[in-house]
């Protein structure tokens, strides 16, 4: 018997078009943002710092549907050893970056190992634990981070002698590491290891009991999304060109857990979106000043109300492709 | 708690037609507990090769629990062996690569993934290409209506439907024993009537089979031997042809 594949690939991409919307806003505001320079550009710019940090946190807790109050420990770690190798020690940017990113995901592999036995409210605390021992950690170790007073001169990226300092030449850096992250996830997604991730966000039980080892995967997963966050993590401050400890803090886990619901977990230009729109609002809002935060809080129910699996699902046919 | 005791109690039972077949698998004193609570007292059972066994009882008489024990899901103690070799306690991937899979209570399903990409999470082991189409195609020509469904999400289908996709998952990933938990749970008469006819066709060509159910005479029509299971001891060890009515299965429980 074969499988004629006129049964199988009708479904595959249905709804081509509708499906595109999320990338033309995302192109689009890129796009603005690059012709108008300056203030635009530069809250645009963190915004893709964040996509690439929530792009990480995607794989982790969409597709493999684990939960992390705890990835901006990753972020500072990748930072902050950019900060320290490129500003105290005379580094160039991409290696220290590349470095921060290895010691963040062997940080993440030794506090993995033993934390991905707990699960749900267990795993978000024990995760939430390893960000505020971050934290402390930034604070208090002043020899090496200078405390609150953070670590400022940290050169931006460059090609050779040529530095990138521009707005504009920034935009282009980041969209390319953007537009790269989301390629990865793409792919993962469409991979074996991202349908034993499926599975494992499924029913774990039912993928252990064909024989899937959930464990190792969701190690693999938070690995990754740790990667994914001392990424974003050494593009920051190689952009600010500062940083301090309150970069890396609490805020930045409310900031991007928003992203990531109002773009639409489990999707992959959701993040992207998610940053994007969570940056932009508060901007967007400026007119109605001492209300400001009213008015973005209310617009961020709204959007969970009305798109609860975030804005990117509102384009797919499925809650989650 | 007086483990080794209730082992011994259920030897006397037990024991006497171990020795008809070879043991594909063989558990002797397993018992299982969630947290401090015991669901499962020393329970000393064997399955033969290519035999279909269907273990009965009431709810909470701890059948789910024993599938899981066997499996290693759940925290467990006692010795389960598989073709004579020892299975490791705790460890799911472990038993599930040897050749056992769970249809688990309630399917577990990958709701939101198609019915392809379950079937296909099934074989997740596999590399063998023509292998996986090989049992994908007679997965396929076991259930026909999965084929009309291939490309359509698993959790939208009608819960005979589901059932099915959650066996036919398990064919993929080319068990030698198969642990099914309640496959009739919630579903039509008729359709359970189909699924336990496409179990018995396995069981007949040879594929063993440990069967859990609520609803005895389905079962009993399947089975080879039948266990009884309460408060988490098997209380009797049956020939299906024994049992003749409702009952009869009732005195069994009380006795």
């Amino acid at each position: 018997m074969t499988i004629s594949p006129a049964i199988t690939s009708p479904e595959r991409r249905p709804l081509r078009l509708p499906g595109l919307l999320p990338w033309l806003f995302a192109v689009l505001v890129v796009g603005y943002a690059m012709v108008v320079g300056g203030y635009a550009a530069t809250v645009v710019s963190f915004a893709l710092i964040y996509a690439v940090f929530v792009t990480g946190l995607n794989l982790f807790m969409g597709f493999a549907a684990q939960v992390s109050f705890g990835q901006n420990a990753f972020a500072a770690i990748g930072g902050y050893l950019s900060a320290v190798l490129t500003a105290t020690y005379g580094w160039s940017p991409l290696p220290a970056m590349v470095l921060g990113i290895v010691a963040a995901v062997l940080a993440a592999a030794i506090v993995g190992y033993p934390a991905l036995r707990l699960k749900g409210h267990y795993l978000a605390m024990g995760t939430l634990a390893i960000g505020l021992i971050t934290y402390e950690i930034t604070v208090e170790w002043q020899s090496v981070t200078q405390g609150y007073m953070g670590i400022s001169g940290i050169p931006p990226f460059g090609i050779g002698p040529y530095e990138i300092t521009s707005d504009r030449g920034q935009l282009i850096l980041l969209s390319l590491v953007v537009a790269a992250s989301l390629f990865a996830a793409a792919r993962i997604r469409r991979s074996r290891f991202g349908r034993a991730l499926s599975a494992v966000a499924g029913s774990e039980e039912a993928a252990v009991a064909l024989g899937i080892d959930v464990a190792r995967y969701k190690l693999a997963a938070f690995l990754l999304s740790a990667g994914f966050a001392a990424m974003a993590g050494s593009l920051f401050v190689h952009v600010v060109g500062f940083v301090s400890p309150e970069v890396f803090g609490l805020h930045m886990v409310i900031v991007t857990f928003t992203m990531l619901y109002v773009g639409g977990i489990g999707t992959v230009v959701g993040p992207l979106v998610g940053a994007l729109i969570v940056s932009l609002l508060p901007e967007t809002f400026r007119a109605f000043k001492d209300y400001q935060d009213l008015a973005y809080g209310a617009a961020l129910i709204l959007l969970l109300i009305y798109a609860p699996r975030g804005l990117a699902s509102l384009f797919s046919p499925r809650g989650r492709s | 708690m007086s483990l080794a005791a209730a082992a011994k109690t259920d030897e006397s039972t037990a024991a006497p037609m171990a020795s008809t077949a070879p043991a594909i698998l063989a558990a002797t004193g397993l018992s299982a507990r969630y947290g401090h609570i015991h669901a499962l007292h020393g329970v000393d059972l064997h399955i033969g090769e290519g035999e279909l066994v269907a273990v009965l009882g009431p709810n909470g008489a701890g059948k789910s629990t024993l599938l899981r024990a066997i499996m290693g899901l759940s925290a467990n103690d006692g010795e389960v062996r598989f073709r004579g070799e020892a299975l490791p306690r705790r460890d799911p991937v472990a038993v599930a690569s040897r050749g056992i899979v769970l249809v688990p209570e309630g399917r577990g399903l990958f709701s939101p993934m198609s019915v392809s990409d379950n079937l296909e999470l099934g074989a997740y082991r596999l590399g063998d290409k023509a292998e996986f189409k090989r049992r994908r195609d007679r997965v396929l020509t076991l259930f026909p209506r999965l084929k009309e469904r291939l490309g359509q999400v698993a959790g939208s289908m009608s819960g005979g439907e589901q059932q099915m996709l959650a066996i036919g998952r398990a064919l993929m990933a080319g068990p030698k024993l198969l642990l099914l938990d309640e496959p009739s749970l919630g579903l039509a008469p008729r359709v359970t009537e189909e699924i336990l006819e496409t179990l018995g066709l396995l069981n007949r060509e040879g594929l063993a089979i440990v069967l859990v159910e609520q609803k005895a005479p389905l079962a009993l029509e399947l089975a080879a031997r039948v266990y009884l299971l309460s408060l988490g001891r098997i209380v009797a060890e049956l020939d299906p042809r024994d049992i003749t009515s409702h009952d009869d299965l009732a005195r069994h429980y009380f006795a």
